[in-house]
């Protein structure tokens, strides 16, 4: 390895070394605020590392690794999410009454799966992440073990992503089997030389499908969702909801664009339809549901059905939506599970919908982000979500992706409806019930998120022109 | 320079009046009625300096939003935006006066809604790119949904949810519209931008142009709105608090109008003239539909709510009749029935402050006790169903005279409405405060503070109906414009704006 392979290993290094040492801190002496202090300077380095190398990009450790834009400017977001779920898991994990301090090691190696994810360009560096990331999220949903729903969530999680790590795998061999490449890049290769469509290369695609489509909960493979949401810890969810998601997209927008998948008619047709489905069968069940958190889950699903759009563009632009899409879901999400956590109290989530009934006149601050963040996610101007919807839209209809494009705005009405109801409840008049006064450090999240939802969706010029520069492979 | 701080000085001033809500009630609403009347300061300059009347636009102010897509900020003024705007200040400041009493609790949180929904308002009406106008657009959906849903009557959620759902549908058929527009133009000319008079001249083919017509269309007509697209509108009304439904019937349903002016005939002449006849049927069946409607509902706010029905349809009448006389009363009618309408839903909200129903059955005979209030109610009652003096007889008279050139028949039937309108009038008068009293309300008659309100709206009117000459040259030269470019397209043969011999 060069002194250029290191240096552009040097986030990925930090993450991993995090943990260890964490480990040897435990063992040494046990203290909830020495590991929390640790991990939040542990990810503030590793950010700040991602800015150290943004110089040596790109650059490719072959055939494992490949560092350019694209997977820095992911890696910066993976780290910055961490970092914000890090700091909303805080009060919640003092809640809980012993072994505290494993939670950050394993959303360490949670991070670390992500970032490798990021960075892959090689099938083996793909499920190496993704299981690293996978059993790392085992853990953490299943970490307030006290609670029933924990263990239930865990376990249908593992059964549900073991089985679906199978399919991945199995699909992985069979086009290794076809194309006798595990690097995105030979794969392709040899897909343009040789036959395109054999039976045994078309099923291993459609299993890597199946895989992939576990972990972005695309429909049909959506059902774990609801219930991990529900199950798992507030900052848990969180995490899934914009990490673990964010690191499966960029890794299929990069394997999807490196073999053309867009100009692949059996592709167009698969993608539309569960895009088509993803975001019809999300939103109509998340009319009908009492849980704030069930209701996110299948907002996200909805909203994995639109990113899925940006796959079959196949242009500069399309990507770049696609980006500023993950960026401004990953913010917004943020903001939305961030009230939540900051809000849930000792013995139970503040996840039903009644309990929020009335928050705007006892915490008019908190629910304005809560509100602020439901637009942004119903895509209604002034927030980033209109101006995501709105690229990605735009980006759609200049490749004549007509039908994906009006079933995305079909959506955004009947989305708007159990958005609407959650703001209702905010602001019915309030019931005696007291809201937990919300951390400092909890409101400086809340104020940053903030921040980035207004700033994006009013001057979304220099995100723009800045995620444009990161969208290419 | 000027347009952005008008908007400006309405968003600033409302976080101002919401923050300053917790502090004391009586702050937000001074800081409001404050913000306001600068506005209206300002915009009496701008008609006073040299500016006004010159030129394709009085005002022409553009900076770069995002342009990378081709987004500006691109706002300007002429005489039609400078009357509406004028308006929504002026039922902006009315609003607020109206909430004085009325609205006790959140007066914060209320004040920074009404100034947003304005805001939005004013900026629909100056925006000149594609993308700010739809941005504008949906921002004044969510402060408007908040004013119903919080401070509304009984059945207000439903109300609220229907509100919104409806016009988001239909503007984001207008944004798909506006994109598909932004896209075809692009190609054709290389020049990809969102702005509005580059965009004007955009050659599109006639089945595509349908369809972004349409597009445009249903934003508009659900806005406006034109039976079979109303439903939401009695709702809406009926549950908003008075300020709301002030708003919405003074300032809403004129967006619409505004964009068929503005955008739908520009952009698409000759796709409207082909769409006239049935622009024409759905405006004389709103007259009629609204007006029987009317008539028959007990719940006097709803009854109102139902005249507005009617009296947009000869707004969308007149815009189908392509020619300058029936432009001319389309114009006097979006300014009479704003002040007309409003007028009357500020004193079915007194009404309500008094005695706690909106029940027709519940009242009668009201005139001994509130005298005043009585007489108000007979003025514009008087108005709404176009007496002679009062403004909306010139934009009534104005439109049938107009239509009555590009379709006789049209006309006929519309005229029937007029008699329908009489009929409803008459009846809020007869049972509202003539007629056998059914309680015996003990009530007081309107406070100073109501009446000066009062006593404003019943001068703008007749001022209105004696003295239209000046709204419209205002408008006159704007107007021309829309009407030029879609005569442009019409068959020569057809010549409807020439006086006949």
């Amino acid at each position: 390895m060069t002194r250029e392979d290191f240096l552009c290993l040097t986030p990925l290094m930090i993450i991993a070394a995090a943990p260890v040492v964490m480990m040897l801190i435990i063992a040494v002496r046990r203290n909830y605020r020495i590991i929390y202090g640790f991990s939040l300077f542990a990810f503030i380095v590793a950010f700040l590392s991602v800015f150290y190398i943004s110089g040596s990009v790109p650059h490719s450790i072959s055939p494992v690794f490949i560092f350019d834009g694209f997977s820095l400017l992911f890696s910066g977001m993976i780290i910055l999410a961490s970092l914000l779920v890090t700091v909303l898991s805080h009060r919640y994990l003092l809640y809980q009454e012993s072994e505290r301090e494993e939670y950050f090691i394993v959303l360490f190696t949670a991070t670390l799966g992500s970032m490798i994810l990021a960075a892959a360009s090689n099938f083996v560096t793909l499920f190496l992440g993704l299981e690293t990331l996978s059993i790392s999220l085992y853990i953490l949903v299943a970490y307030r073990r006290s609670r029933g729903d924990a263990i239930e969530a865990a376990v249908k999680y593992l059964v549900l992503a073991s089985v679906s790590s199978a399919f991945l795998l199995f699909g992985m061999g069979l086009i290794y089997l076809n194309t006798g490449a595990l690097e995105f890049s030979r794969v392709a290769a040899v897909l343009k030389s040789s036959e395109y469509s054999t039976p045994l290369l078309l099923t291993g695609f459609s299993m890597m499908v199946v895989g992939i489509g576990f972990k972005l909960a695309l429909v049909p493979f959506h059902m774990w969702t609801p219930d991990v949401y529900e199950g798992a810890p507030v900052p848990v969810t969180t995490f899934i909801a914009t990490v673990s998601k964010g690191a499966v997209m960029a890794v299929l927008l990069r394997f999807f664009y490196a073999i053309s998948g867009f100009s692949n008619h059996n592709f167009i047709l698969l993608i539309t339809v569960v895009a088509v489905l993803t975001m019809f069968i999300g939103n109509i069940l998340a009319i009908r549901q009492q849980n704030v958190k069930r209701i996110l889950a299948y907002s996200s699903i909805a909203n994995m059905g639109y990113l899925v759009v940006a796959l079959l563009m196949g242009t500069k632009e399309g990507i770049a939506a696609a980006l500023f899409y993950i960026v401004s879901y990953m913010i917004t999400t943020l903001a939305a599970f961030g009230v939540i956590a900051l809000l849930s109290g000792k013995d139970n989530d503040a996840d039903r919908l009644q309990d929020y009934k009335g928050l705007f006149w006892k915490r008019p601050w908190v629910a304005a982000v809560f509100t602020l963040s439901l637009l942004s996610l119903a895509g209604i101007p002034i927030t980033t979500g209109f101006m995501a919807k709105f690229y990605l839209v735009f980006a759609g209809i200049n490749t004549g992706l007509w039908l994906l494009v009006i079933s995305l705005i079909v959506n955004s009405v009947i989305g708007l409806y159990y958005y609407l109801r959650i703001i209702t409840t905010l602001f019915s008049p309030a019931n005696d019930v007291a809201f937990p006064k919300v951390s400092f450090a909890g409101s400086l999240v809340l104020w940053l998120v903030t921040i980035g939802i207004l700033w994006l969706g009013v001057n979304p010029e220099g995100a723009i022109h800045f995620i444009s520069g990161f969208a290419g492979f | 320079m000027i347009l952005v701080l008008l908007l400006c000085i309405l968003i600033i001033g409302g976080i101002m009046a919401w923050v300053a809500g917790k502090w004391h009630d009586l702050a937000s609403r001074i800081i409001s009625l404050a913000a306001l009347t600068i506005d209206l300061i300002l915009l009496i300059w701008i008609y006073n300096s040299s500016a006004a009347g010159q030129g394709n636009w009085w005002i022409d102010y553009r900076m770069n939003w995002i342009p990378t897509l081709g987004i500006s900020l691109h706002l300007a003024l002429d005489g039609l935006s400078y009357l509406l705007l004028v308006l929504t200040i002026i039922l902006g400041i009315v609003s607020v006066l109206i909430s004085w009493k009325e609205i006790k609790d959140k007066t914060g949180f209320f004040h920074f809604n009404i100034l947003w929904i304005l805001a939005g308002i004013a900026g629909v009406f100056l925006s000149l790119d594609l993308f700010l106008f739809y941005f504008f657009w949906e921002l004044m959906l969510v402060p408007m949904y908040f004013l119903i849903n919080i401070w509304g009557h009984e059945n207000r959620i439903y109300a609220a949810y229907k509100f919104f759902i409806y016009t988001q549908a239909s503007g984001l058929l207008m944004f798909l519209a506006i994109l598909a527009l932004y896209f075809i133009h692009g190609r054709a000319s290389g020049m990809y931008t969102f702005d509005y008079e580059q965009l004007l001249g955009t050659q599109i083919s006639g089945p595509v142009a349908f369809i972004l017509m349409g597009g445009f269309l249903a934003a508009f007509l659900v806005k406006l709105p034109v039976v079979p697209l109303h439903n939401w509108l009695p709702d809406a009304h009926t549950e908003a608090p008075t300020a709301g439904s002030v708003i919405l019937a003074g300032l809403l349903l004129k967006t619409g109008a505004y964009g068929l002016l503005r955008f739908v005939l520009p952009l698409f002449p000759s796709a409207s003239v082909s769409f006239a006849p049935i622009g024409m049927i759905l405006g004389v069946v709103g007259i009629l539909y609204g007006a029987k409607l009317a008539f028959a509902q007990t719940d006097l706010k709803r009854l109102v709510a139902y005249t507005s029905v009617s009296h947009m349809g000869f707004v969308i009448l007149g815009i189908y009749a392509f020619n300058r006389i029936a432009f001319q009363g389309v114009m006097m009618q979006i300014i009479a029935h704003a002040i007309s309408t409003g007028a009357l839903f500020i004193l079915v909200g007194q009404l309500y402050e008094r005695i706690h129903t909106r029940d027709i059955s519940k009242m009668g005979g009201l005139w001994k006790q509130v005298p005043v209030m009585g007489a108000m109610g007979m003025i514009f009652s008087m108005a709404s169903l176009g007496l002679p003096g009062m403004g909306n007889f010139i934009a009534e008279f104005l439109i049938l005279t107009g239509t009555f050139k590009a379709s006789i028949l049209f006309t006929t039937i519309a005229s029937v409405g007029l008699v329908a309108a009489t009929i409803y009038a008459l009846r809020i008068v007869q049972k509202v405060f003539l007629g056998k009293t059914s309680t015996d309300w003990k009530i007081s008659d309107l406070s100073i503070r109501e009446k000066f309100i009062s006593a404003v709206m019943v001068i703008v009117i007749i001022y209105l109906g004696l003295f239209p000459q000046k709204v419209i040259t205002t408008a006159e030269s704007a107007l021309t414009k829309t009407l030029n470019s879609v005569e442009n397209t019409m068959p020569v043969t057809t010549n409807l704006t020439k006086p006949a011999p």
